[in-house]
């Protein structure tokens, strides 16, 4: 996935939210209709248009306190109205890394 | 070690103290992202993809055992219980909250730990290798030079807002564990014609979009004038380096420009001006420095003594001894590798217990000492010869024993798109995929030395331009999918890796380094030529062959 | 946008001529780079200061033959990351002494006093006020320096230095 950092014009291929992360803590969040952000992709405010999610953005760039490093992240609705993360880097956002923790390996000696 | 005294204690407080303040101001909504961001950086704090990520520095690579328990500490009390050994000696925590980074600050502080320039455009670590004093064959232990340029370095106020990152390493051996041809300033330690101590500088060295190696701008710089000389090359780098795009802001980019002739004659001019003030080095300020840096008390032991002779009955043992134990300048003592690749692990990170367990081992068994090399591994530099066979079982209870240093398991990689916000791929299951593909200890000893390099994306945090075997993590249409290279090394043969055939997906990846390392095992002369030299001397040609055949 | 000078915010007795504007016939004046450099005489002939604006892209080597005759040169960060008025300040103090007034101008912000006075700067066109009022407060947040620049400040080799020679001495 391309890092987003590298976005310039905004085209959207799909529906999409807009994520950054939290300033005090880092958390991932997603910004919500309610002009507010929410650590709950469920309730990220979805954009279908390029005006739109330039809109979005802008609004959410201007919370300068409460979040950092905001970009447009694609997502997948499914039929029953779920969103699920888009691609596979909003997919580590969400759920995590994709490793286990560090492995202490297996002493030699049982 | 160095031992800080009032005077360094005090800069790192005074840094903590001022960056509790700007954290401050920038929850109160004082600062702007815009104008903290460029301060965070300078305290090594990045915004990544599931949090902020907190690089330490360990500079040189050396920690006490005090230290490394407070590293522990600041895993468990701050983030989720463990730390990455990254490829510049120092430490990285991946779920730091910015609120509580000025107390982890404080923490580390009262053990002399800082992260001060870990990030931003200005000078970053100054590395060395991870057998710095302890190797035979040095010329003097070359972590005197690089504590003197960290203190010339810090918080320098000229060279704080450079056109972009700045990274020295310097080297006392012939056999270069440091990898100064890969860095912005490279130092080789050695002797003139008349016995004098100096450097030869190289510059411009560097990886990432526009990978080059070092050029030497001059081949002797005494000692004392080492500090005038890098203000020189600074000063000319700051003046002139780019500032209109930051993928030709390196200084590698204006040395490759102007041509390292032009550029030496730029930096020499400056030099000439101002080599006889105020940076030059008297001996006995260099003395004081030199004083500063605790060596062991060393006793007489023999060299092999009955604990090492008995333990030699012991299979397991023998293959940690002949693969993780280097010889050591000091009669009846060893340096001990630490390998943080354990099969399916991630590589070069490690759990606060291991940390914990580790400064234990190293009060009971290297005076306390603990270094960190560029590879992701760690060491113990003063074993008594004696001790191994004990070390050795309390290392393996810690999962701190596989015995596969410098062998194909031994992968270095970056943390990759599982944390990192610039990434475009994963690295880290590549590595771990691989290390189980190469789990049989037989098998890696049978392929002998090979270093896989991994970086998931192009700023090559994983050196993979330098790997034997270098893997570049890209992203097409939305798949992951990897380059391959081979014969790239990182030493005083350092060259880049050529690429050996179209990108392959993530799946196929563990199977075609198994199928280079099988082509390595049927090319290669004698069991003893170790792959790097095989690629070097038939090429690219038949490894492409070979693994692109049924591709 | 304040002024600090001598650690403290002060007017500015100096008027900041703009490209192509006539020179005002007395009264302290600061001129752009080109300005001086086109015609020299024009600008210095007078009795009042004389100040320099001087870009961050341009070698202050041209700028030499005329130090002693100004009262202000004015360097310029037109980011505050961009580093380039460091490097020509410390030249200009220490390489060629000059010792009128070194004024810091463009994105100047409150974590960068530290490192524009060791530089040599001595005057501020600070860009918030908050920060100008708290700049005597900020610039006492160092008290170790490991680098020596022309401001005189004993750097830490030499504190230990000197340390070192009073223990030996008895003292």
């Amino acid at each position: 996935m391309t890092s987003p950092l590298e976005q310039k014009k905004i085209k959207i291929a799909g529906p999409s939210v807009v994520t950054a992360n939290r300033t005090w803590d880092g958390a991932v969040i997603y910004r919500t209709a309610a002009k507010d952000w929410s650590t709950d992709l469920s309730d990220a405010a979805i954009v279908r248009a390029n005006d739109e999610a330039r809109a979005l953005l802008a609004e959410s760039v201007a919370d300068d306190l409460g979040a950092i490093g905001a970009y447009i992240a694609p997502v997948d609705v499914k039929d029953d109205g779920r969103i699920e993360p888009g691609n596979l880097r909003e997919l580590i956002r969400r759920s995590g890394v994709t490793i286990g923790p560090p492995a202490i390996g297996l002493p030699v000696q049982a | 070690m160095y031992a800080y005294d009032e005077i360094d204690r005090t800069l790192v407080n005074e840094r903590v103290a001022e960056f509790r303040d700007q954290v401050k101001r920038r929850l109160s909504g004082e600062l702007t992202e815009d104008e903290f961001k460029m301060l965070r950086l300078q305290n090594g704090v990045y915004l990544q993809l599931h949090a902020y990520m907190f690089r330490v520095a360990i500079p040189y690579g050396t920690l006490s055992s005090q230290q490394l328990r407070r590293l522990a500490h600041v895993a468990r009390r701050y983030d989720r219980g463990y730390g990455h050994f990254t490829t510049r000696q120092n430490i990285q925590f991946n779920w730091i909250k910015l609120a509580e980074l000025p107390d982890a600050l404080a923490d580390l502080a009262d053990v002399g730990i800082h992260a001060m320039q870990t990030s931003g455009n200005n000078t970053r670590n100054v590395t060395s290798d991870q057998w710095a004093g302890v190797a035979p064959g040095e010329i003097e232990d070359p972590r005197i030079w690089a504590e003197i340029l960290r203190q010339y370095t810090t918080l320098h106020p000229e060279f704080s807002f450079l056109p972009r990152k700045f990274k020295f390493a310097i080297t006392a051996s012939a056999n270069d564990r440091a990898a100064i041809k890969i860095h912005d300033i490279g130092l080789r330690l050695h002797k003139n014609a008349e016995g004098e101590t100096g450097f030869e500088v190289l510059v411009g060295g560097g990886l990432g979009r526009t990978p080059f190696l070092a050029k030497t701008i001059r081949p002797f710089v005494h000692g004392s004038d080492l500090l005038s000389y890098v203000e020189a090359i600074m000063r000319v780098y700051n003046q002139y380096g780019r500032r209109d795009n930051i993928y030709k802001a390196r200084i590698k980019i204006l040395v490759h420009e102007l041509g390292i002739e032009k550029f030496a004659h730029e930096v020499e001019e400056e030099w000439q001006q101002m080599r006889e003030g105020a940076l030059k080095l008297d001996d006995d300020v260099v003395e004081d420095i030199r004083s500063r840096f605790f060596y062991p008390a060393y006793e007489k032991l023999p060299h092999m003594p009955d604990e090492l002779r008995k333990a030699a009955h012991d299979p397991q043992f023998e293959a940690w001894r002949k693969n993780s134990v280097s010889p050591h300048k000091v009669q009846g003592y060893a340096i001990a590798t630490i390998s943080l690749k354990p099969v399916g692990g991630p590589p070069g990170d490690a759990t606060a217990e291991q940390m914990d367990a580790l400064a234990d081992l190293a009060d009971k068994y290297s005076f306390g000492e603990i270094r960190v090399g560029h590879e992701q591994n760690l060491a113990l530099p003063h074993v008594a010869k004696r001790d191994l066979p004990a070390l050795w079982k309390a290392l393996d209870k810690a999962g701190l024993a596989t015995p596969n240093v410098n062998l194909v398991s031994d992968i270095i990689a970056c943390p990759g798109l599982d944390y990192c916000s610039l990434a475009n791929a994963r690295s880290i299951p590549i590595a771990q995929e691989l290390t189980r593909r190469f789990a049989n200890l037989d098998t890696a000893n049978l392929i002998g030395r090979l270093h896989i390099n991994i970086s998931g994306c192009i700023n090559a945090c994983g050196h993979h331009h330098v790997g034997h075997i270098g893997i570049l993590g890209v992203e097409k249409n939305g798949e992951e999918v990897y380059q391959i290279t081979i014969g790239g090394r990182a030493d005083e043969n350092a060259a880049l890796g050529a690429l050996i055939g179209p990108a392959v997906p993530y799946a196929e990846v563990a199977d075609v380094v198994e199928d280079i390392v099988e082509a390595y095992l049927a090319l290669r002369e004698r069991p003893e030529e170790l792959f790097i030299d095989t690629v070097k001397r038939l090429g690219v040609e038949p490894f492409r062959e070979r693994v692109y055949a049924t591709r | 946008m304040p002024l600090v000078k001598g650690g403290k915010i002060t007017d500015d007795v100096f008027v900041h001529v703009a490209d192509g504007a006539a020179l005002p016939d007395d009264g302290a004046i600061l001129v752009p780079a080109a300005r001086l450099l086109e015609n020299p005489a024009s600008v210095l002939d007078r009795k009042d200061k004389i100040g320099v604006i001087w870009p961050n892209n341009r070698d202050v080597d041209d700028l030499v033959p005329y130090l002693d005759r100004l009262a202000v040169v004015a360097l310029v960060f037109p980011i505050f990351r961009d580093g380039r008025a460091y490097s020509q300040a410390r030249l200009l103090r220490e390489r060629f002494s000059y010792r009128g007034e070194l004024r810091a101008t463009g994105q100047v912000l409150r974590d960068q006093f530290v490192f524009m006075l060791r530089a040599g700067f001595d005057s501020f066109e600070v860009k918030k006020q908050s920060d100008a009022e708290a700049f005597a407060q900020t610039v006492k947040r160092y008290s170790v320096f490991y680098q020596p620049t022309g401001d005189g400040r004993l750097t830490a080799l030499h504190r230990r230095m000197q340390l070192r020679h009073s223990e030996s001495a008895g003292l």
